[in-house]
């Protein structure tokens, strides 16, 4: 996503510079909006997308894996050859930490997804979940911070309970949770309270949390056969699973020593230009980037910063100073004429003086809760989210 | 200007973070950098690909600028519009009214009924056409400084007229009473075709 958007603002910019977008796969599906596969009201063509509208914009587009980076000699080495730059801007999304999950790796996530890289997987667990009998266990077990998209699971707890709700209505939801609280929480458990029965005995989703310095749900093994996670505290065998693991930034990022301790990649949030390497900006959710969250709103608008920069310095300027916004929609329910969404949004400036991204006070929050909402207002946000996820992939891709 | 730095300087030292609204510096970011960012819901450089974001490409200056400050306020009823227009200083939120109004505008590539597309057309030209002339179109929303009708995208005149009609969104004298007779005589079937017609503006 913040690549992408990069390519294409810098050929809009300045139209002299020459472009290379170096990516691996001929077709990307986007992470956001995939919840909606999941639940059964998008098909998994509509998040697919090509590059070929970049093309459009002048940017040079080759097909191919890249392996590591010469800083020192500004070089992009790929399964197609070297490529030399003056300035490299790298998207390398985001990767798990399987390791820390004992039986779980690469191939076993395939039978029980993640799916937080959409495509495949996602129409895994929605086939699964299609196959699962009514009175089925879902099992969901989110990631510790930071990772991609926060509100992002339990937007798809919400998605998936619209579906059993209206097809297996006996189905049951858990999520074990290794956090103690999470993104939009006050909006979301209102929610599930008003469709799906939260909080009552005849509840559709169960949500386990984790107090603050215990280990209580906090993910320790998984039996692939069993379909069984094992927590500090808890054990679940469910019916289909879903095991999001911690994350860490893309393979590219640490072939190419752009990341720190952590896992992350430190930049200069003016330019994302990283500390560690000259030369080379990193945007999207690699980066570390707060108080910007890991969401495709935020690496669109680093994506755009990172494209300014470049162009300003590859023309002996100075990086100008940036602007950014997120907004992150989630939809609760679509189903038989309801329409429920909610969002959070965010304005940040530059802060000069302390050389930080600050959020601008009074900006931003959340969608208000139910009694200072009315329904229209709520179905209105759906229609925003899904208008959002027109122009968001148009602005990218188009 | 001076007093604004001296400010930031004792805040620093408080520890408190800035905002960086700190158009006085000289720091703020340009035209384009703030526009940009508005992309990701509302299409790049304001064209929008709906459904029911509004396209902002080649509207009016004062009236982006009179709407954004409508949402800061409060005054204008939104969703999301609200807190975000929070963000931006009055002269951010001009600067970004001035990139807009000089984007080309495309209509939007949405369906409608050529039926009630025709009992729209006349009753836009009974309650509308005095101030949104032309049939509602982009270039005499400029120069008659209101919002754009023909080609916009159908659910945002929906939720707009929604509004306007349920008073929660101010709107001159004249307007409110034509909605009224408009609403009164046609009912929503009215409203309906109105919206038809400008959707068949290509």
């Amino acid at each position: 996503m913040g690549g992408a958007v990069a390519a294409k603002y810098i050929r809009m910019m300045d139209s002299s510079i020459e472009v290379t977008l170096i990516e691996a796969n001929k077709d990307y599906y986007t992470c956001f909006m995939s919840n909606e596969v999941i639940g059964g009201v998008r098909d998994i063509n509509d998040i697919k997308f090509g590059y070929t509208g970049l093309a459009k914009h002048g940017v040079k587009v080759v097909h191919g894996m890249a392996t590591g980076i010469d800083a020192a000699k500004r070089v992009v080495k790929t399964d197609q050859g070297d490529f030399a730059y003056d300035r490299c801007i790298v998207a390398p999304g985001i990767d798990f930490k399987y390791d820390g999950i004992e039986g779980y790796d690469a191939k076993v996530a395939e039978d029980i997804p993640h799916a937080w890289k959409a495509g495949s997987q996602t129409v895994t667990l929605r086939k699964q979940l299609e196959a699962m009998k009514d009175g089925g266990v879902v099992g969901i077990c989110p990631p510790p911070n930071p990772f991609r998209c926060p509100p992002g699971p339990y937007e798809r707890a919400s998605q998936i309970a619209m579906y059993l709700k209206n097809h297996k209505p006996k189905s049951k939801i858990i999520i074990l949770d290794p956090k103690p609280k999470f993104s939009k929480m006050g909006l979301f458990t209102a929610g599930w309270e008003k469709y799906y029965g939260y909080g009552s005995d005849n509840a559709m989703i169960e949500w386990k949390g984790t107090p603050k310095g215990s280990d209580d749900q906090v993910l320790q093994s998984v039996d692939a056969k069993t379909k069984t996670v094992t927590t500090g505290f808890d054990e679940l065998k469910a019916d289909v699973l879903n095991v999001i693991p911690a994350q860490k930034a893309g393979k590219i990022a640490f072939a190419a020593g752009l990341t720190n301790e952590a896992g992350w990649c430190p930049v200069n949030g003016k330019t994302f230009e990283s500390t560690i390497h000259k030369n080379i900006h990193v945007v999207g959710d690699a980066s570390i980037a707060s108080p910007l969250p890991k969401s495709g709103y935020a690496a669109n608008s680093e994506g755009k910063v990172a494209a300014a920069a470049v162009v300003a310095l590859l023309n002996g300027g100075k990086a100008p100073t940036p602007s950014y916004v997120n907004t992150c929609y989630s939809v609760i329910n679509e189903y038989n004429g309801v329409y429920d969404g909610i969002s959070v949004a965010m304005v940040y400036a530059w802060n000069e003086e302390t050389g930080k991204i600050d959020k601008v006070k009074g900006s931003g929050g959340l969608t208000p809760g139910y009694k200072d909402t009315t329904e229209e207002m709520r179905a209105r946000e759906v229609q925003y989210a899904h208008s959002w996820f027109e122009n968001i992939t148009h602005d990218t891709f188009g | 200007m001076k007093k604004v730095k001296a400010l930031q300087a004792a805040l620093v030292a408080c520890g408190m973070a800035l905002t960086g609204m700190a158009v006085a510096d000289g720091h703020s970011p340009s035209a384009e950098a703030l526009a940009y960012t508005c992309a990701g819901c509302h299409g790049t450089n304001g064209q929008s690909m709906g459904p029911a974001s509004p396209t902002l490409a080649g509207m009016s200056e004062y009236v982006m600028v009179e709407t954004m400050k409508g949402f800061k306020s409060g005054d204008i009823p939104s969703t999301i519009m609200g807190r975000i227009a929070k963000g931006y200083s009055d002269e951010q939120i001009e600067l970004m009214a001035k990139f807009f109004s000089k984007q080309e505008f495309s209509p939007a590539m949405q369906d409608s009924d050529a039926t009630l597309a025709k009992k729209g057309a006349e009753l836009h030209d009974k309650y509308c056409e005095k101030c949104h002339s032309e049939g509602g179109s982009v270039e005499m929303a400029v120069e008659d400084e209101v919002g754009v009708l023909a080609g916009q995208w159908k659910p945002y005149l929906h939720y707009t007229l929604n509004d306007f009609s349920a008073g929660k969104r101010p709107m001159p004298k004249k307007m409110q009473k034509q909605l009224e007779k408009l609403t009164e005589k046609e009912g929503d079937a009215g409203v309906k075709a109105l919206l038809e017609f400008y959707a068949s503006k290509k």
